[in-house]
């Protein structure tokens, strides 16, 4: 087991040093320069003030060094919980602004994640079983998670939003509304919740239905369920067993799906104008805030990471064959 | 091995909720309740991030209403009447040709309760001393400023440029001397000024990333002194996100002013009568400044005069206003100047010189010059016999600009001039455009003003530098052109005659060289809800002129009584 987990965290922690020095390197390509436009926006119009200025924000961020230095005090800075400062939010530190916002993404993409996965499985292993709901099931479902998470999300806001008029469009909660402890404010945080949650909800529950209908079938029609079909088993006892080998494959699926999914939620944000991390990536790279964009990324890839770590340990638990593996069967 | 399970399965979850923790938790804590929908005034369409500064040094950064509706200036413009409001200044006189005696209201408090006096203004002036002020360049024509007593100031010009010195005087905000007099140097600049004190309407109340509100200051000094009345006790500011979600917000009526550019408002306008613009037909919006085709003067061909001639003959102004704009926007004067500087166009010579859309005129032009498709590759050379290939950049993302792009990049080949559209990032375009590295970009940064010597100046100015950050990107130099500008500068005010006169000469310069070819009047983009609010600016005689909008550098063209104009639906 913890040779297992020790060979994981391994890959884990190269997957995390290849990713952080992208991540570095792709805003550094980029065209355009932070400082430069960040002094635009303040429209000096004095050539000697602008050079005298550029001077010095480079000197603040860092940026009249060396890319190596900058590489390195990059990576002591992250060891230290310092991603630096945000240009586009000038003075404030990129860590205090990502923290602002993480809760709103965690609170959409968790309950999507977990509650399509359940759900779409639950259903998909359901609509195996009957031929009526199987052939309503399938192309819809087809549908569904080919459907663009952001296509929907602007499906919704209109009919439900505009047409409909029953929730909101636009925000994390109310205007008219600060932030506090009381019911108002949490009904309208949940209200305005509502429609990002269901543009992931619906595309992801597609996919996952879809997916456990054919292992449902396939795992039917495998020896050991013909085998204890002849021996005369309950059909509900058959269905469970494949029903638990079904789930193996799903699992595997959740961790692919996961950085798509995540991809999928920034999007959506940013149709609703979420104030999550999404909405924060755009408003980062239009203003070229190179620190605060590394940072979300950053912290994007960590969360995939970490939830593909969880993934694993928690198929230890279901799969026989993987704790067989580590106690040294056959590898 | 079903030991494991256990261990295994609590690992499982403490992992994940510790990144679960904190969720939901917004602890910005301000004390709780809802802005009351009746006393409330939600705008968007000026702020593109987060408010983070309430500094009105940072121009450009400061959140939406710093100036206007905290910082407010001497006096304000307004451009209808072409006609100075005092604002701060009760009454200004010329004692000399190069002396500007201002004195203050009586009874003016700023917010934390001390009284307006003329070394607030002093000053405020003097700040322009810093390197790296955002008005700097005063000090190049103002010799002294002095408080001859409590609220008279007294103003010695080195170099009396009346028209420039009043657009400082509106544009920029007068800030309390006991605050500022005493801040560093980098403090001044570079603060975010979390607490701002201010005479204005408005006192900060709180914000988020995603919005900025404002709550109304009972003691308003134009309350008694103007009878102007904010019904609106909190103004929340919401920060743009995208075209569609204003959309949704402007019909589901949880925003009432929304100073966007919506492509396709029209449809709207004309089929919702909830929502409203300024005008009731075509081009629904008044114009806000002018959309400008600037050549780089700096590469040839475009340095010749008879092929910028040519190219400005070519386009086809009517097809963008209808195409992409659907008749939002209307085609500029040759002269570039907007509708409220019509006493300053003269049109006699716009009749005779001024360039309008005729491919032939454009293809004759060429010819005359030299400039033939020698190769037959269907796009004229030099005379030289080299290859032309232009291109033409608008910021990706600007759609209605992109468009219109595409459309002069039609027309130019049409007549034989190979113009490409491209549409690179905003920065990289900005880098490009102050460097003087490109061919021909569009660019409409200068508003209406008080005068057109801003626009001169936008175009002539001299020295040109290695960047060029704000003024002629063009690149044009010429010296008589510059001195006229300078003269207009120093016409006094109210002598629209003797100015007229002086932007005579200079169009006939300017039609005549085309630094720059006018294209559009971009529109004051404002769409406003009648579901809370009522008495919107339009064109009828019984609501208010003024503009309806909080962009940065308009409440002080009059928007700032548009706020105490709207009236609140019962």
């Amino acid at each position: 087991m913890w040779r297992y987990i020790g060979r994981k965290l391994f890959v884990y922690l190269l997957t995390f040093i290849v990713a952080v020095t992208i991540n570095w390197m792709i805003p550094r390509f980029m065209p355009g320069d932070p400082v430069r436009s960040m002094l635009s926006r303040a429209q000096v119009s004095n050539p000697e003030a602008l050079e005298r200025m550029t001077t010095y924000y480079n000197e603040v961020f860092g940026l009249d060094r060396s890319l190596p230095q900058q590489y390195l005090s990059f990576w002591s800075g992250l060891l230290r919980g310092d991603l630096g400062i945000s240009t586009m939010l000038y003075p404030e530190p990129v860590l205090d602004i990502i923290l602002r916002a993480v809760p709103y993404t965690l609170g959409l993409l968790l309950p999507a994640i977990l509650l399509s996965w359940i759900i779409g499985n639950r259903f998909g292993a359901f609509a195996a079983r009957s031929k009526v709901l199987d052939n309503t099931v399938l192309p819809v479902g087809y549908v569904l998670t080919a459907t663009p998470y952001m296509w929907l999300a602007l499906l919704l806001a209109w009919s439900l939003g505009i047409v409909a008029g029953v929730f909101p469009v636009a925000g994390g909660y109310s205007y008219s509304l600060r932030p506090d402890f009381s019911w108002m404010f949490i009904s309208s945080l949940l209200s305005h919740w509502v429609l990002p949650f269901l543009s992931l909800f619906i595309v992801a529950l597609g996919g996952w239905a879809i997916g456990m209908r054919n292992m449902i079938i396939y795992e039917l029609e495998a020896d050991y369920a013909n085998y204890l079909q002849a021996l005369g088993a309950p059909r509900r006892l058959i269905r469970r067993y494949a029903f638990r080998n079904a789930m193996l494959p799903q699992i595997t699926g959740l961790a692919v799906q996961l950085g798509t999914l995540i991809a999928g939620a920034l999007l959506t944000e940013i149709v609703f104008n979420y104030p999550g991390l999404g909405t924060l990536i755009l408003s980062s790279l239009n203003s070229r805030d190179f620190f605060l964009l590394q940072g979300i990324f950053l912290f994007v890839v960590i969360g995939v990471l970490i939830a593909n770590f969880i993934i694993d340990i928690v198929y230890v638990l279901i799969d026989p064959r993987t704790r067989v593996q580590m106690t040294g069967g056959s590898s | 091995m079903r030991n494991l399970r256990l261990p295994a399965a609590l690992a499982a979850l403490a992992i994940a909720a510790t990144a679960c923790s904190g969720d939901g938790g917004d602890g910005s804590g301000a004390s709780g309740g809802q802005y009351p929908r009746n006393e409330t005034l939600y705008t968007t369409g000026t702020a593109w991030g987060p408010p983070t500064s309430w500094n009105p040094m940072m121009r450009g950064q400061y959140a939406v209403g710093t100036i206007g509706l905290v910082y407010e200036p001497l006096f304000l413009f307004d451009p209808d009447a072409g006609e100075y409001v005092h604002w701060l200044a009760e009454s200004d006189e010329w004692t000399a040709d190069n002396v500007h005696q201002i004195t203050l209201r009586e009874g003016v408090t700023w917010t934390d309760g001390e009284p307006l006096v003329a070394e607030d203004v002093v000053t405020t002036m003097e700040l322009g001393q810093l390197d790296g002020s955002p008005y700097s360049n005063l000090w190049t024509y103002v010799e002294s400023v002095e408080a001859t007593d409590e609220r008279t100031v007294e103003v010695t010009f080195s170099d009396s440029r009346p028209q420039e010195w009043m657009n400082w005087a509106y544009t920029s905000p007068i800030v309390p001397a006991h605050i500022w007099g005493e801040m560093s140097e980098s403090d001044v600049l570079d603060s975010a000024n979390e607490n701002p004190v201010g005479t204005g309407s408005y006192v900060y109340e709180s914000h988020s990333d995603d919005r900025m509100v404002w709550e109304r200051n009972d003691d308003w000094w134009a309350t008694e002194a103007l009878d102007l009345d904010m019904d609106a006790r909190y103004i929340v500011d919401i920060v743009n996100a995208s075209n569609e979600v204003t959309m949704g917000m402007l019909n589901q009526n949880e925003v009432d002013l929304s100073n966007n550019f919506l492509p396709g408002i029209d449809q709207v306008l004309n089929s919702d009568g909830n929502v409203t613009s300024f005008y009731d037909g075509p081009p629904y919006m008044r114009s806000a400044n002018t959309a400008w085709l600037v050549p780089n003067l700096t590469k040839a061909p475009l340095d010749d005069v008879e092929f910028r001639q040519a190219l400005a003959h070519a386009i086809d102004l009517q097809q963008i206003v209808e195409g992409p704009y659907s008749n939002l926007v209307e085609p500029a004067n040759p002269t570039g100047l907007l509708p409220e500087w019509d006493a300053y166009i003269d049109h006699e010579l716009v009749e005779t010189e001024g360039f309008s859309y005729n491919a032939d005129e454009a293809v004759a032009i060429l010819e005359e010059a030299g400039y033939l498709d020698q190769d037959g590759d269907g796009f004229v050379e030099t005379p030289d016999g080299d290859p032309i290939s232009l291109t033409l950049e608008v910021p990706s993302g600007w759609t209605d600009w992109m468009e219109s792009a595409r459309l002069i990049a039609e027309n130019a080949k049409a007549v034989g001039i190979n113009v490409e559209a491209q549409f690179p990032e905003f920065d990289l375009l900005v880098d490009n455009r102050n460097a003087g590295e490109f061919d021909l970009i569009i660019n409409n940064e200068r508003q209406l003003s008080n005068t057109p010597w801003t626009y001169y100046d936008y175009l002539f100015r001299l020295p040109i530098n290695d960047q060029q950050t704000t003024v002629n990107f063009h690149r044009y130099e010429n010296e008589e052109a510059w001195e006229l500008t300078e003269q207009l500068a120093a016409v006094p005010v109210d002598d629209v005659e003797a100015a007229a006169e002086i932007t005579s000469q200079i169009q006939e310069i300017q039609l005549a060289e085309l630094p720059a070819i006018p294209l559009w009047y971009n529109g004051l983009w404002s769409q406003s809800t009648n579901q809370h609010w009522t008495n919107w600016p339009s064109e009828h005689s019984d609501t208010p002129n003024s503009p309806a909008t909080l962009w940065n550098g308009w409440l002080e063209l009059g928007a700032i009584t548009t706020l105490a104009e709207i009236e609140p639906v019962e």
